[in-house]
């Protein structure tokens, strides 16, 4: 049994969904029996060995677990050139290689298993890169289930690839003409559509947001890369790293690899939300740093917002980041001041984007681009022994039509 | 007795079901909106349910997120729609108003402010969508501590086990969704929906109206033979959208057409007055 310190960070949620005073169950009657429903089918799976067992199966052989922790040699040589002797090294948290190319099928692997263990046969989401929805067509193929996926107007044209794999995968894929018609407007439509065929229906959330059970379950799904990173860094370094840093859009890949570190009080932990075209433009997405408690999608968070209560249409190069929310955890632990939280422009991610690529033969995603710019940034300030993780939350092939683009050919 | 029983009690005297007519608070513009609510009691209506316009209305269809959309775009806020219960309190007395929406610009408002200006606006009660009873602690209770009715949708899911928590602290009266959806979606099976008005009754004395679904004279009858009231917003505010000119700005029958029918439903509800009042 692991005893978890009196002040420990990892202890949220409480029995009513709340990390401190954030996360809830902010949803209209009609989804509330079905939201208590979730939370007592996954509180018996979480204590029944058989669906772990059954997870960790699916893990290893159609996922393809454990992700390796790769030190990234070349980018660490890189930004220790005119460093003066110092700069981090750097190990990336290889993500991107699961099956479906993002840490979003860990999650939709855990809620797919607890989707068939209430008897539920259809299955919808929201997306906004359309990684989530990917992952969730893969698993509602391989396992015979009907899947809908709501997706922004403005992200199935800049995320095309991922259109089609939905469809292929025999996905309806929805685009939302709803609001900004990126990826809050596509979880408004979800949540209609749950709230009309709700009992046959389960909702696969993609992050780390939404009402209580969703937050802290998804969490505890993506939790394996936090786990696999502490043991893998061990095994490598015979010690914990200093420092962890991801991307953050709703928060899940950021909560899996941070999760099981919170209370190793000496790892620095930074979470990087998108700048967009910088805080000072308003078009952004950085919720912390630039918005404030609200509620919104069945949960209190840090909202962008205007002064009426007014959701605010976020921005991002990256349709995973365009999101003008975060999850309720984090919005603790940014209050708390356990995780620092910063931000990175689309110009700094459109860099880092290209620099990882070039120097080590992996096209990130445009998501965790935001993370590696900040690393670019942090890398040279720390000294040499200082070891860096960076979370490589998903590969950049979705995003090569958009870059391309934007770049005009030019590489 | 607050307004919103007196209403009832009063219906009931009549033999008939309440008419609860929803419009959204600044559409197509302040004017014209201030115009429609003072015009709801004269065209029927018996009490008047306010949207208060949201960018992410959750739990609505079309017609209603696009009344919300031409609302906030003619710059629609909390304080604008507070003032506008004013206005319509100074020359209606009797009415009751409640305001609808979600918790976000309640929030954001500050809910002991809101409370306060609510209160002191006229306004009798209040129907948050994304408000379960499990965040009671949120608004319901300083609600209810404030003088102002708290309304709750009971909905198909809500089962026997889960009624009393629903009907726990709701005040004035139960609003009963009569579908598994968003609003302005499919047409209620009417006798589906007259057994859950009674399974329901049987948990409360508080009038149970009944909403969602909800477009004609002919609806509005078949509802009332067996609920407490009615209630209609989506074919209102889909009347206003219907009435626009080119440019969505209202035209001069805009009025009328909400007029029209405010009273085509209200002479459905009293063509179903009950057999039992005599
Ligand atoms: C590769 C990748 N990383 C990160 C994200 C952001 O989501 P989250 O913050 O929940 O990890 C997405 C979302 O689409 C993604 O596709």
């Amino acid at each position: 049994m692991t005893v978890q310190p009196l002040n420990s960070y990892r202890s949220g949620p409480d029995e009513r969904g709340h990390f401190g005073m954030f996360g809830g169950r902010f949803v209209a009657e009609t989804l509330m029996p079905v939201i208590l429903e979730v939370e007592k089918a996954y509180a018996a799976a979480k204590d029944d060995p058989a669906f772990q067992a059954e997870m960790d199966g699916y893990l290893a052989h159609y996922v393809g677990r454990p992700s390796p922790l790769y030190y990234a040699e070349r980018l660490t040589e890189r930004l220790r050139e005119g460093a003066g002797g110092k700069g981090a090294k750097i190990y990336l948290k290889r993500e991107e290689l699961n099956h479906t190319g993002s840490h979003k099928v860990n999650n939709v692997l855990g809620q797919i298993l607890l989707a068939r263990r209430m008897g539920k046969k259809r299955i919808i989401a929201e997306t906004g890169a359309g990684q989530h929805g990917v992952a969730t067509a893969t698993l509602c193929a391989r396992f015979g289930l009907e899947c809908v996926i709501y997706m922004g107007a403005v992200d199935v044209e800049r995320q095309k690839p991922n259109v089609f794999r939905m469809q292929m995968l025999g996905a309806t894929v929805v685009p939302v003409q709803s609001g900004s018609r990126t990826l809050k407007d596509a979880m408004n439509e979800a949540l209609r559509d749950w709230v009309t065929n709700v009992a046959t229906t389960y909702y696969c959330i993609g992050t780390v947001a939404g009402p209580h059970p969703y937050p802290g379950m998804v969490r505890d799904f993506q939790a394996v890369i936090g786990k696999e990173t502490r043991e893998q860094i061990l095994a490598a370094e015979g010690r914990l790293p200093d420092s962890l840093v991801a991307c953050i859009g709703g928060g899940s890949n950021a909560m899996g690899l941070f999760y099981p570190f919170l209370d190793d009080k000496d790892v620095e932990i930074y979470g990087v939300e998108a700048a967009g075209h910088g805080l000072a433009s308003g078009q952004h997405a950085a919720s912390l740093t630039g918005g404030r408690p609200g509620v919104l999608h069945g949960n209190r968070t840090y909202l962008l917002m205007d002064d009426d209560g007014q959701i605010a249409e976020a921005h991002s190069i990256s349709a995973g980041l365009d999101y003008p929310g975060i999850g309720p955890e984090h919005a603790f632990l940014h209050e708390t001041g356990r995780v620092t939280y910063i931000s990175a422009t689309d110009k700094e991610a459109l860099e880092a984007f290209m620099l990882l690529s070039k120097l080590e033969g992996i096209i990130p995603a445009l998501e965790p681009a935001h993370a590696l710019a900040k690393v670019v940034e942090l890398a040279p300030q720390k000294p040499q022994d200082h070891i860096m993780v960076v979370n490589l939350s998903g590969r950049g092939d979705k995003d090569v039509p958009q870059v391309a683009d934007i770049l005009g050919g030019q590489f | 007795m607050s307004r919103i029983d007196r209403r009832f009690a009063a219906c009931r005297a009549e033999g008939r079901a309440a008419l609860v007519t929803f419009v959204t608070a600044g559409d197509p513009d302040a004017d014209t909106s201030l115009a429609i609510l003072k015009a709801l009691p004269r065209a029927g209506a018996d009490l008047i349910e306010i949207g208060m316009p949201f960018t992410d209305p959750m739990a609505d269809g079309p017609a209603i997120q696009l009344s919300s959309q031409r609302a906030l775009k003619g710059g629609q806020t909390l304080k604008k729609t507070l003032d506008m219960v004013r206005a319509l309190r100074a020359g209606e007395a009797d009415t009751p108003v409640i305001l609808m929406g979600y918790y976000n610009p309640i929030y954001i408002y500050g809910v002991e402010r809101f409370l306060k200006d609510a209160r002191e606006a006229g306004v009798d009660g209040l129907i948050v969508v994304d408000l379960p009873p499990e965040e009671d602690d949120e608004l319901c209770v300083p609600a209810l501590k404030a003088g102002l009715s708290f309304i709750r949708l009971a909905t198909p899911t809500t089962d026997d086990a889960r009624l009393p928590a629903v009907l726990a602290n709701t005040s004035g009266f139960v609003y009963y969704v009569s579908i598994t959806g968003i609003t302005g979606s499919a047409t209620p099976d009417f006798g589906a929906v007259a057994q859950s008005v009674a399974r329901i009754k049987a948990h409360t004395n508080l009038p149970v109206v009944v909403g969602f679904g909800v477009k004609t004279g002919e609806h509005a009858a078949a509802i009332a033979r067996g609920a407490d009231g009615v209630v209609v917003g989506s074919a209102l505010v889909e009347a206003v959208r219907a009435s626009l000119d080119g440019e969505g700005r209202a035209t001069a029958g805009t009025l009328a057409a909400v007029e029209a029918l405010v009273g085509e439903l209200a002479a459905g509800v009293r063509s179903a007055a009950k057999a039992t009042a005599a």
